[in-house]
């Protein structure tokens, strides 16, 4: 399956300028769009080449470890009322989904003649991603992040230089996420000849939306298909968290099509969207344009980004990408908020029940699914079948869910 | 002909290029960047660009970033931003107004420029939105009588440079250089290819931004272009400094620096 890892898509395209509906396209300043271009082209022309496709099959065959397994937790099951099958990308090198994303854009770098990769991280896993890629293709790395989040992920930034990036703590702004990305653009205006912005997710500027979807869709190919192989039928449902929303994207693409699947995307719902204290871009913002495209953003009433708050790192970003505003205007996919606390409840469910210790941005997927199940029973007559995309592992939260938990040993 | 392609008329009929000043609105409050743009005025800048502070100005360097960062943290409103171009263009001297888009979507396009036209604004300058995306923007300024200046860049294909030249109204703006806002050592190899350029394509006036600091430099981007626009180096007369008195007098020296410094194109 995975050489056929860029095979057209079913379900859904956006216009040749990338808009999804009344979202998406381009906004950003004239001095990238030849970048832009050039990268829309060197996507589409490396899509329809056979030898691309093989190149990239092989690596995510042989370097990533993927097809990721669908695993059926049963016990985890017996406690939500539902058959819950993992997409099992928490298995893949570097821990997440987003391996397959940096080993697209890195290939595609190559192809362009660049020599040098720029990306935003929040809690550090798309830089040790993208760093991975660039030492395994020999490019010049420099990843931004927020001086908060290199404080709050000292590891991460450890990792990334083991790997050969160099770290740049960002320091403008409120020194996270958002601000890295600002950084990241300015960086990317200055070298443009000679560098690519390895964006780490399903947003910013077309073709990025688009792009990074194609090169994440192997996951609901392949999940679709194992849910075939295993129980015989399609999920009533596909569940995800959704931050920037790549992993969702990934899982839901497959599926658009089929019209009885439910797909649903979980946002981070922080200390509760009510309070103002969230990063639940669909649900508690409105249409704007941030990093490059129309999305829903969390803004102010001038339009000023406002920050996020989440306790899982990777979901703390006040924007979405594009496709996940317009599946929402659709109604084609349902968003909800997930708080703090729901997340984390569902981690510590699938550590006990399964020996499987989630990424707490996956815990959201988790819980999400946790509030699902009975409603979907209800309606079905039946226990329904759910397919929840275990997008990275916790090893890099350890020390969140153990302070959340208050099980470590004081410091002395 | 809106008066900003008034005083360039001018401006060439004196053998001189215009100078444009930029200044976020509410830096440092809004009193002061009243009294800021109108001592620059005062000193001989010819044109005044106010910018909208925006949270995440990705095409400004680091000292537009921390004058907007104190503007905002100050609290100033997109309707204070109105109330100090009114005051401004109240001197006589022509105000243009830079803006990230969001700012203006949330506003809603239409009001944003019925309200800038009634504060006597001539027109936007918008470094994140390209003709591609700007429908809605084409006719709200088509609807109030307002400038339109997109920006081109080194980067520019010849094609794309004809179709955002084709959507200017007022005057275009040439970025100088690949990169964001901020005074740089050298004035840039490739604006004046990118000015001759844009000249081939249209008669309309011609500014060149990024990296103008100094008298000198002025002098030498004024050899080849309609105006020179400079951001960072005035707001940096601002920052960091003793008292906003003593900020007020670097900058009115700068700017009668500036101003000289048109007045002597190098050629």
């Amino acid at each position: 399956m995975s050489a056929d890892a860029l095979a057209p898509a079913a379900g859904t395209q956006p216009d040749s300028a990338g808009h999804f509906g009344r979202f998406g396209g381009r906004f950003v300043p004239e001095a990238l769009v030849a970048a832009l271009d050039e990268l829309d082209g060197a996507w589409r022309t490396a899509m329809a080449d056979e030898s691309f496709r093989a190149e990239f099959g092989a690596l995510l065959r042989d370097y990533a470890g993927t097809p990721s397994l669908l695993y059926e937790a049963r016990r985890f099951s017996a406690k939500v009322g539902a058959r819950v099958l993992l997409k099992r990308e928490d298995l893949n090198h570097t821990g997440a989904h987003k391996v397959r994303n940096v080993l697209g854009q890195a290939l595609l770098t190559k192809r362009m003649g660049k020599t040098r990769v720029i990306a935003e991280t929040g809690a550090g896993q798309h830089g040790v991603a993208t760093a991975t890629a660039a030492a395994l293709f020999d490019l010049e790395c420099v990843v931004y992040m927020g001086q908060v989040d290199t404080e709050r992920q000292a590891l991460n930034v450890a990792r990334m230089r083991m790997l050969g990036a160099t770290v740049v703590p960002v320091t403008t702004g409120s020194r996270t996420l958002k601000d890295a990305m600002n950084e990241a653009m300015r960086d990317w205006v200055a070298n443009v000849d000679e560098t690519h912005y390895l964006i780490g997710t399903a947003a910013g500027p077309h073709p990025f939306p688009a792009m990074v979807r194609d090169f994440v869709r192997g996951i609901g190919d392949e999940a679709r298909q194992q849910c075939l192989d295993l129980t015989g039928a399609l999920p009533d449902a596909v569940t995800a968290c959704v931050g920037g929303g790549s992993n969702a994207l990934g899982i839901f693409h497959a599926f658009v099509g089929d019209e009885d699947v439910r797909l649903y995307g979980f946002e981070a719902g922080g200390d509760g969207v009510a309070t103002g204290r969230h990063a639940a871009s669909i649900t508690g913002g409105s249409a704007g344009v941030l990093h490059g495209t129309r999305t829903y953003v969390l803004q102010d009433a001038d339009g000023q980004t406002l920050e996020s708050h989440s306790i899982s790192a990777g979901l703390d970003y006040p924007g979405v990408g594009p496709e996940h505003a317009w599946l929402h205007d659709t109604g084609r996919a349902s968003y909800q908020p997930v708080t703090d606390d729901e997340a984390m409840a569902a981690f510590e469910l699938l550590c006990r029940t399964e020996g499987i210790i989630p990424a707490i941005e996956s815990a959201h997927a988790l819980a999400g699914t946790v509030a699902l199940a009975p409603k979907l029973a209800a309606e079905l007559g039946r226990e329904p079948t759910i397919v929840v995309n275990l997008s990275g592992r916790g090893d890099k939260d350890v020390h969140t869910a153990g302070d959340y938990f208050g099980i470590l040993d004081k410091e002395r | 002909m809106s008066r900003i392609g008034v005083a360039f008329d001018k401006a060439r009929a004196d053998g001189r290029a215009l100078l444009v000043g930029c200044m976020p609105a509410g830096f440092p409050t809004v009193e002061g960047s009243i009294a800021a743009m109108i001592a620059m005025v005062e000193a001989g800048v010819d044109v005044i660009e106010v910018e909208i502070p925006y949270s995440d100005p990705v095409m400004d360097g680091p000292v537009i970033q921390k004058a907007s960062d104190i503007a905002l943290a100050g609290g100033v409103r997109t309707a204070d931003t109105l109330r100090i171009i009114e005051a401004v263009a109240a001197t006589g001297a022509p105000v243009v107004t830079m803006t990230y888009w969001n700012p203006i979507e949330r506003y809603g396009v239409d009001a944003f420029a019925r309200d800038l036209a009634a504060a006597g604004g001539t027109g936007l300058i918008t470094p994140d939105l390209i003709p591609d995306e700007a429908d809605e923007w084409l006719a709200a300024s088509d609807a109030h009588g307002l400038d339109r200046t997109f920006l081109v860049s080194p980067s520019s294909t010849d094609a794309r440079l004809a179709m955002t030249v084709e959507h200017c109204r007022g005057f275009v703006y040439a970025t100088a250089v690949m990169g964001v806002t901020g005074a740089r050592a050298q004035t840039s190899d490739a604006a004046p290819t990118l000015v001759s350029r844009v000249r081939a394509v249209t008669d309309l006036p011609v500014g060149v931004g990024l990296g103008v600091g100094t008298g000198a430099q002025a002098g030498t981007v004024a050899g080849y272009a309609d105006g020179v626009i400079v951001g960072s180096a005035l707001v940096r007369c601002l920052l960091d400094v003793p008292s906003e008195a003593d900020g007020l007098t670097a900058l009115r020296t700068l700017s009668a620096e500036l101003a000289e410094g048109v007045r002597t194109p190098t050629r």
